[in-house]
């Protein structure tokens, strides 16, 4: 039973942190129909840009809380910039294009991205410091939850919740959901396109970003190529779910997150990524749409 | 942010007078922009075990003159662009002309044959081996060619089927003995029956589902022969793979490379025959009509199941041989060869060269492997200039370098009014 919970909790961290930075995959579909390699990339310049801000803090010597915070803070900001930049730059001058030519400039993003940051920064792995600081009440809990784990999932719940709510209430969330419907159509009701994708690669970025900083201060080190990794899964979860539909990118982050913790605990711990992705398959075979897509039944 | 959106063109009559003012000042802004994305990344280095920080300010300077210059010469070029869009039309159907005017194209051919033929004979082994790469590449690109460009199938995981035909030169040679000539066609089936089978799981799924999948595809196999040791000997690879043999005649390894090469180019100008005569094929027709929309094409009396996994096996069949002499070349391979990168690449080669053009995928070919290799002087930035250099192409020519005429048919007036 233990090892189940162990398994179950590993799943359901792994899951949160791949829905954080699906989401990014599926919105930025939604709206362009757009595969966009670069994510990945953008999670680990969150992950490099909270790594620098936090040694320098903590070299000038801030502990605790407030390092966590202003790392925090400036990392998705700059991970934010970085996600509205790499539209205006890559995908902007291609919209009227065919869909692969986007798709190969992303792909070229993205090798560019890596090999910035390996360029400026180093291509060894870093350590990377665990920024949550201790409290009484994690310490409670630890012996059902871990301190890392708890925040990951406590974060990422809060983070899909208040992402849910934006969408469903807000009137941004509503032009980006008629922008992802029909962009001719919400051209025409006055949207403003240009603002609604910038904004869905903001948001995006974002909580790719959420994702790198949790993920990396969870496994403790990080290098210029943990983008690559994480987005592919990433990328699996969102197709899995039904690409463009933001629930199912939860859903099925979560399922992939479950069936590789399960798989690896009961089967083999070498073939983690396999399970994934044939489970993807699996499901693929079954439903073509993924778990949640609209079906894409042709009518003429 | 309104620096990205206006339109420089809108405004380049109205202040023509200003000169250069309103450029200089969105480049400084663009400049500015940048100088603070790249700040913390470039400036900062800090290493956390001897707990100092680095503060690079120099290099925050070349990325400000960097982007300002690059800016710059970005709207100057809008700006010029706007106006000459006819021109431009113009010069690219002139260059169309050109190829296809026999008295242009013939000697071209021929030039281009004699320089191949005599290449090896002048040329360092060294050169030798790079252009060898680059011919295994055109292969590649050809055969992902069916795939994407013709039939609309967009492959993510195309390197499985080259890493298909590598091992099982590598594996059937090490546990049977068996020689290249038997496994070069033993490969290329082998990849077609793969390609079968990644092609069956996925008939019903279209664009980026059959994308993932086929990525998928692609990292499980990858992975199964990083980590099932006994089958396939794990990340250390297979070594003292044979090169091709010549009557039993003992080659040296220049030889040998010579040798290789020459089959290449052998094998080459038969991927282009078949897949010139596939193009014009009742089969290629079929796939360019599934590409271009499948519900009209089942409509049309086309076998969707049939086209899609013949489609999937051709353009594995190429993969395969490709990767069988790659394994012969190199006498080395393990699963690090394998990666989505050398997808990517593979694809890029095909989408940079224009979808569906034969002529197209041979220029990126070359270029792609070659001028990277001739670079080697800024090894380091390599692969970051291959990857603005993906965003740039893509950006400047959306169509790829050379896009794929459509063949129409013409109607003629004159024909007729001769008639009359």
């Amino acid at each position: 039973m233990n090892f189940f919970w162990d398994l179950f909790l590993g799943g359901l961290t792994r899951g949160s942190i791949y829905a954080l930075i699906a989401l990014g995959y599926t919105m930025v579909y939604g709206i362009l129909q757009l595969i966009n390699f670069a994510h990945g990339e953008i999670y680990m310049i969150g992950a490099f840009t909270a790594l620098i801000v936090a040694s320098v803090l903590t070299m000038k010597g801030m502990t605790g809380l407030s390092v966590l915070m202003v790392a925090g803070v400036v990392a998705v900001l700059y991970s934010a910039a970085y996600g509205f930049t790499v539209e205006k730059i890559a995908y902007k001058p291609l919209r009227q294009a065919s869909r692969l030519s986007p798709l190969i400039s992303a792909i070229g993003m993205s090798i560019f991205l890596q090999n910035y940051v390996m360029l400026a920064q180093t291509s060894d792995f870093l350590p990377f410091p665990n920024l949550i600081p201790p409290s009484d009440f994690l310490d409670s809990i630890s012996h059902l939850i871990g301190p890392s784990d708890f925040i990951i999932i406590l974060t990422s719940a809060i983070v899909m919740i208040s992402l849910s709510l934006l969408l469903k209430f807000t009137k941004m969330g509503k032009a980006m959901r008629a922008t992802a419907q029909d962009q001719q159509m919400a051209l025409l009701a006055g949207v403003n396109i240009n603002r609604v994708i910038s904004i869905t690669f903001i948001i995006g970025s974002s909580l790719a970003a959420l994702g790198g900083i949790l993920i990396a201060s969870h496994v403790g080190r990080i290098n210029f190529y943990i983008g690559f990794n994480a987005g592919i899964k990433a990328f699996t979860a969102a197709v899995l779910g039904g690409i463009g539909s933001i629930p199912g990118a939860m859903l099925g982050a979560l399922a992939l997150g479950m069936a590789e913790s399960f798989g690896t605990g009961y089967i083999s711990s070498d073939y983690e990524s396999v399970f994934a992705f044939a489970f993807l398959i699996l499901i693929l075979i079954f439903k073509p749409d993924g778990i949640l897509g609209r079906s894409s039944q042709q009518k003429v | 942010m309104a620096f990205w959106d206006d339109h420089p063109s809108k405004k380049s009559k109205s202040v023509f007078h200003m000169k250069f003012t309103e450029e200089i000042k969105r480049s400084i802004y663009v400049a500015l922009w940048l100088m603070l994305l790249t700040f913390p990344i470039i400036v900062i280095k800090v290493n956390t075990i001897d707990n100092v920080i680095i503060w690079r300010w120099s290099n925050i300077a070349g990325i400000g003159l960097a982007s300002f210059l690059l800016s710059f010469f970005w709207q100057l070029y809008l700006r010029k662009k706007a106006p000459e869009k006819g021109v431009a039309m113009e010069k690219e159907s002139f260059f169309r002309r050109l190829l296809e005017n026999p008295k242009i194209y013939r000697p071209a051919l021929i030039i281009i044959a004699s320089c191949a033929l005599v290449f090896p004979f002048i040329a360092s082994h060294y050169q030798i081996n790079v252009m060898t790469t680059a011919l295994i590449y055109i292969m590649l690109g050809l055969g992902l060619n069916i795939e994407v460009g013709l039939a609309g199938l967009l492959d993510l995981g195309y390197v499985a089927f080259y890493a298909v035909g590598a091992y099982s030169y590598a594996l059937l040679n090490y546990h049977f003995g068996l020689g290249f000539w038997i496994l070069l066609p033993a490969g290329a089936l082998l990849a077609a029956l793969f390609g079968i089978l990644v092609g069956l799981p996925v008939l019903r799924l279209s664009g980026d589902y059959l994308a993932i999948v086929t990525l998928a595809f692609a990292e499980i196999l990858r992975l199964v022969l990083e980590n099932w040791n006994d089958f396939s000997f794990g990340p250390s690879g297979i070594s003292n793979i044979p090169r091709p043999g010549l009557f039993g005649i003992p080659l040296t390894p220049e030889q040998s490379a010579v040798y290789l090469y020459f089959i290449l180019i052998a094998l080459c100008l038969l991927t282009i025959f078949v897949i010139y005569r596939l193009q014009h094929s009742r089969i290629g027709r079929a796939w360019v009509a599934m590409r271009e929309d499948e519900l009209a094409c089942q409509a049309m009396g086309i076998d969707k199941t049939k086209a899609k996994l013949a489609a999937f096996a051709l353009g594995a069949t190429w993969a395969g041989m490709a990767g069988v002499l790659f394994a012969a070349k190199t006498t080395f391979i393990n699963p690090a060869s394998f990666t989505f990168l050398e997808s990517a690449m593979i694809l890029a080669i095909v989408v940079l060269g224009g979808m569906g053009s034969i002529l197209g995928v041979i220029t990126a070919a070359l270029a792609i492997i070659l001028l990277p290799e001739y670079l080697r002087v800024f090894s380091d930035y390599r692969m970051i200039l291959f990857g603005a250099a993906l965003i740039l192409v893509m950006i400047f020519r959306p169509g790829g370098l050379m896009a794929e005429k459509r063949r129409q048919y013409q109607f003629h007036h004159t024909d007729i009014e001769d008639k009359t």
